[in-house]
């Protein structure tokens, strides 16, 4: 703990909160000195997370225990494989949603940057801490941040969906609190890789209990990722929420994907005795069911907000599904769909607004509203309106391109990533000797998202785009344009290296199967581990 | 005692549910409030139930056993502070869509009820 890199970990915590601190302090007019700092902010922390990605490779997860405390009693940040690569896609995302947002949307509102910078803070934390009540309040701070974020830009719309995501959302983390209550009262400890170790010597009299604890948390993070029946808040939530937001939303439900996946590995793993599998046959069942409800939801959908929406439930359908069977060929393969679905979704929440604005209907996004606290704003809206930088000609031509890119991208044709992804789902499937009825479900219904998404897009780019309309093709700048060829670009990269990539996710499922590394670095250290359990277990009596 | 905390965490929670599922918006804030009361508690009883002990160790050789578990106690504190924070913001969201759509009818309109 004594060279400077090793303080890298917690950089993508700290650096966002610093800034967010940094951009409220700015006065509302001083957008220009706000944008610089958030971007310069995000794209450092897509740097954080490259070389955090590359440590975790050359050297295995990595522990960071939170004022030197003697572990299991600090809090503990652990950077393995998974976590650098959500925090990267996380940055990514983060990126080029405040480079969208730059346009105009960050004027819609008051405190953008700030509250921005915050969610990313949260989802970042939630994707390194190896703490389970730290994940509790990483969540808080990712929602509260979120919950602000959806009001953003204000309006009727808004505040109908923001209340209902509210109200759901705290019910949520009242389970979660629950759920840690009840691990705890078994186990003694709040560390995620000493709960490991504590449930796998657990008594049998007391495995109900924890299992009845792992269900209730897991409900919590199930409402998150957006399972049927509890996901009827997401489209119309995520419909409403700006461009960016949305865009960024995107890894939120994700974040409740990798919990799942982190903890089923670490507390349900092949090791850890009676418990070993719990929930996975539920977690099966109910993804394919979410497929299914997100399958009907975008052939019905009549807006592209709303296919997004229900996309955003199809993938977390596969995923959980997938996660559910288990496996490492499968998990390598949904982890590199976890990362196609999640840049192509943000980049189709990027590309509806311009596409949307194109046709000649009301504005269903909404413009800009008016502020609801007149006193927050100070002549911040009122200045010159409108210089959304250099205007590019042939709209229709870009956006087309960029819209049957996306739907590619969505419906998983060849030969881009998504079709790699899914293809690699398909496969991993089938390369087991007998094939489960639920498999061939699963094989089934993500050909048929692929499907009903190619309907779907093929209606609104008919209806939106390619129809000869009268009405002039509008503006289309460059800040717009550039975030969305990005993340497309990104995925073009995920193609093109489609094997190093798959590599990768090889062996981060294959840490995911065996988690000793985790446990080792994250749980009770050698030299300190005994102590603190003694103590512990003194309380226990 | 485990009685009557069983009973308080279970009357809470039953009236919490019951305003959570109520159509105004100010029954479900503070069904809300009541279930996060109700959490609280159940937090605190994860920690074993103990009287006189206290959760601070003095100076001098300590005996664990003498002592409450102080962590579901900082558990509580944490919990508290966030469900505040968070009962505060939805206040304010039920305030603006009071406002913007003229009910405090969760779904901004209201049905035949």
């Amino acid at each position: 703990m004594t060279q400077w890199s090793d303080h890298l970990i917690i950089v993508p915590i700290v650096l966002p909160l610093a800034a967010s601190a940094l951009t409220l302090s700015l006065d509302e007019r001083r957008r220009a000195a706000k944008r610089v700092i958030s971007l310069g902010v995000a794209a450092l922390m897509v740097a954080v997370a490259v070389a955090l990605i590359w440590s975790a490779r050359e050297t295995g997860p990595v522990a960071y225990r939170l004022g030197d405390w003697p572990s299991p009693f600090a809090i503990v940040l652990v950077a393995d494989r998974l976590s650098t690569m959500m925090l990267l896609l996380t940055s990514v995302l983060g990126f080029t949603s405040l480079y969208y947002a730059t346009a105009r949307w960050d004027r819609s509102g008051p405190r953008f940057h700030t509250l921005f910078l915050l969610l990313l803070m949260g989802i970042n934390g939630a994707f390194l801490t190896g703490d389970i009540f730290n994940l509790f309040v990483f969540f808080e701070v990712l929602l509260a941040a979120s919950y602000s974020l959806i009001l953003h830009g204000s309006g009727t719309e808004r505040t109908g969906a923001s209340l209902h995501y509210i109200a759901i959302n705290i019910a949520a983390s009242l389970l979660f609190l629950i759920g840690v209550a009840l691990l705890y009262s078994v186990t003694g400890t709040l560390n995620m890789a000493h709960l490991a170790l504590s449930l796998a010597s657990a008594d049998r009299e007391n495995l109900a209990l924890v299992e009845a604890g792992a269900a209730i948390l897991g409900v919590a993070f199930l409402v998150k990722a957006g399972i049927w029946p509890l996901s009827f808040w997401l489209p119309r939530t995520y419909g409403a929420a700006s461009p960016p937001v949305a865009a960024v939303f995107a890894i939120m439900t994700k974040v409740g994907i990798y919990v799942i996946l982190r903890l089923s590995s670490l507390l349900f793993g092949k090791e850890s005795g009676g418990a070993a599998g719990f929930a996975n046959e539920t977690l099966q069942l109910a993804g394919l069911a979410t497929m299914l409800f997100g399958i009907l939801g975008i052939l019905a959908a009549r807006q592209l907000t709303r296919v997004a929406g229900h996309y955003v439930l199809v993938s977390s359908g596969i995923l959980l599904a997938a996660i559910g069977i288990g496996g490492e060929a499968l998990t390598a393969a949904l982890l590199f769909y976890l990362v196609s679905s999640t840049l192509a979704v943000s980049a189709l929440y990027l590309i509806i607004e311009p596409v949307e604005r194109n046709a000649d209907e009301e504005d269903l996004i909404g413009g800009i509203a008016e502020p609801v606290f007149d006193d927050e704003y100070v002549g911040a809206i009122e200045e010159k309106e409108d210089e959304v930088g250099i205007v590019i000609p042939g709209t229709i031509a870009i956006l087309g391109g960029g819209f049957i890119f996306c739907a590619l991208l969505l419906a998983g044709l060849p030969p881009l990533s998504g079709f790699i992804a899914k293809f690699a789902l398909i496969d991993a499937l089938f390369r087991n000797v007998e094939i489960a009825p639920t498999h061939w479900i699963l094989i089934v219904l993500i050909i048929l998202s692929g499907l009903a998404t190619m309907i779907a897009m093929t209606r609104a780019g008919i209806d939106r785009l390619w129809t000869p309309g009268e009405d002039s093709p509008s503006r289309l700048s460059l800040i717009e344009v550039t975030p969305i060829g990005l993340l497309l670009l990104v995925c073009l990269a995920l193609m093109l290296t489609a094997g190093p990539v798959m590599d990768f996710m090889q062996a981060t499922a294959e840490a995911l199967q065996d988690p000793t590394g985790y446990i080792s670095a994250g749980g009770p250290g050698g030299t300190v581990g005994d102590p603190g359990k003694a103590a512990v277990s003194g309380l226990r009596r | 005692m485990e009685v009557a905390l069983s009973l308080a965490i279970g009357i809470l929670t039953a009236s919490g549910l019951w305003l959570l599922f109520r159509p105004r918006t100010f029954q479900v804030i503070l069904g809300l409030s009541l279930l996060s009361y109700a959490v609280n508690l159940f937090i605190i009883a994860a920690g074993r139930l103990r009287t006189d002990a206290p959760p601070i160790v003095g100076k001098g050789p300590a005996d664990a056993a003498a002592y409450a578990d102080p962590l579901p106690q900082a558990l509580v504190l944490t919990a508290i502070v966030i469900s505040f924070a968070t009962t505060a913001l939805l206040l304010v969201v039920l305030m603006a869509s009071r406002g913007l759509t003229g009910t405090d009818h969760v779904d901004g309109e209201d049905g035949e009820a």
